[in-house]
């Protein structure tokens, strides 16, 4: 489990998040959604350690990862998985070096067991075969699948994803939505999903997290959400005229 | 003033955070053979090219300059090589090699740090400026020493193409390229190209490691990596020569 407690950060004078706590529960997708300039993704490099906070707690199963000092830090990064929103592929290695990487940096594992375990994690993004492939060969859900595979590699106990999504056509989306739920049922890991697409949401929303304007206005499952009265949120999930008709029925 | 001291402060945590201790020794020297390769070899062309013709104008013009009978014929020879060796071939070609090389470091670190490569090597919990500018630091710091005595060995084959153009015999020429033959001043050539292969090295992975925003701005760091490293080379070979000749 993840908790994240009082946290506020602020840009100079800009206070991007207000006091914000909030549990994200093992075994569970759990997504952050809010608009653009919410503070959501501000939220996830902090969770990530890429935003120092002003002040707060960020607790990975009781361990505050902002007063952990530098090896423990590096420690508990090896147990977390990340995909980011453009891939971050290192576009001068193969798909079977990228995933790889995080082995051979961390582990000592002979050739054959780093082998072994990237064909699992291909196998598992259904990309079997694919290891001699060079990063630009791959189209826009291959470079998601990749990731996700480099992201599972080190059996993560946490899995944090940035808009896994943006660019991908409504049926890869779907599909990487689903790999990455299924990954999070498999492994009873904690995952957390930074989105704005109402696909995900009615899809893989199982604890939702709404932020705007800096500060968590509500949660819930993608059940409640379709019932809620909040009137913020309403405007923000059913902007389309889809999703407004589900909310009808 | 204040952007210059901040710039000046981030440069100097970036280069404490290079020198800690490479995480794993056979992936920092598989690197390193790569950048060999990037930085030192694919630059072989470019030295040849610009040394041999260097060395060719030198001799042609210092003929043209000593058409006096009073100045022996050697005098040619002697001059080509000490243009060469003080000055030609470690501030020309590394102002030059700023240019391709600098660049071409700027850029590459600056794609990965707007494509999150960077975050992701940080995130694994990966030293991710020893991991990428270390390499490139040794590459430079290695290569170019070897790429300038290449450039003046070429220079002085250029010189002597020149100087039978200019109806200067290669007997006078090659006594004159012996003649009164000062070993430091190679020593001084070779410190001044070490210190400039640093600053282009260090320079360009500056700029590109603290690069923020998108395409456009990846460019203007390359432009930057190669301006500010041709001016602190500028000022870092008066301060060399200085403190070396005079």
């Amino acid at each position: 489990m993840i908790e994240i407690k009082n946290i506020n950060k602020s840009f100079g004078d800009n206070n991007v998040l207000k006091n914000i706590s909030f549990k994200f529960e093992k075994g569970k997708t759990n997504l952050i959604i809010g608009e653009s300039g919410s503070g959501k993704t501000t939220l996830l490099r902090i969770l990530i350690g890429l935003h120092d906070i002003d002040n707060g707690e960020v607790l990975y199963d009781g361990r505050d990862f902002t007063r952990l000092n530098t090896k423990d830090k590096r420690k508990l990064r090896q147990e977390i998985g990340v995909l980011f929103q453009k891939g971050a592929l290192y576009d001068y290695m193969s798909v079977e070096e990228n995933i790889m990487f995080p082995l051979t940096m961390f582990t000592n594992q002979s050739y054959e067991e780093k082998l072994q375990r990237v064909n699992d994690c291909l196998e598992r993004v259904n990309l079997k075969n694919n290891n001699h492939l060079s990063v630009s060969e791959l189209s826009g859900g291959m470079v998601k699948r990749v990731s996700i595979a480099r992201a599972i590699v080190m059996q993560p106990k946490y899995l944090l994803c940035d808009e896994p999504n943006s660019g991908l056509d409504p049926k890869t989306a779907i599909i990487i939505d689903n790999l990455i739920q299924e990954i999070t049922l498999e492994s009873n890991i904690t995952t957390i999903v930074n989105t704005h697409d109402m696909n995900s949401v009615m899809e893989i929303g199982q604890s939702i997290a709404y932020i705007n304007n800096g500060e968590i206005c509500w949660s819930g499952s993608k059940e409640e959400l379709i019932e809620n009265n909040n009137k913020q949120l309403n405007d923000f999930v059913f902007a389309s005229k889809l999703f407004k008709r589900l909310k009808r029925n | 003033m204040r952007k210059l001291l901040k710039q000046l402060g981030q440069y100097f945590i970036m280069m404490s955070k290079v020198f800690s201790m490479p995480e794993m020794k056979n992936i920092f020297f598989k690197k390193l053979s790569l950048e060999l390769e990037k930085i030192g070899l694919d630059s072989l062309g470019i030295v040849t090219i610009i040394s041999f013709f260097i060395g060719a104008v030198v001799s042609i013009q210092t003929a043209f300059n000593f058409e006096s009978p009073l100045f022996p014929k050697y005098l040619i020879g002697y001059a080509t090589r000490e243009s060469l060796i003080l000055e030609f071939c470690p501030t020309m070609l590394s102002l030059i090699l700023a240019g391709k090389v600098g660049s071409n470091i700027a850029s590459e670190i600056g794609s990965m740090r707007i494509t999150e490569q960077i975050d992701a090597l940080e995130i694994m919990g990966v030293n991710s400026a020893s991991f990428l500018i270390l390499p490139k630091l040794f590459a430079a710091v290695l290569f170019f020493p070897i790429l300038i005595i290449l450039g003046i060995s070429i220079g002085i084959v250029g010189g002597w193409i020149g100087c039978q153009t200019a109806g200067i015999t290669a007997a006078d020429y090659i006594y004159g390229i012996k003649y009164e033959f000062n070993s430091f001043y190679v020593t001084y050539c070779l410190i001044k190209t070490t210190v400039f292969a640093f600053i282009i090295a260090t320079v360009s992975s500056y700029f590109g490691y603290h690069t923020k925003g998108g395409a456009l701005e990846v460019g203007k760091a390359s432009t930057r990596a190669v301006v500010y490293s041709s001016i602190i080379i500028l000022i870092f070979n008066f301060i060399l020569t200085d403190l070396l000749l005079a």
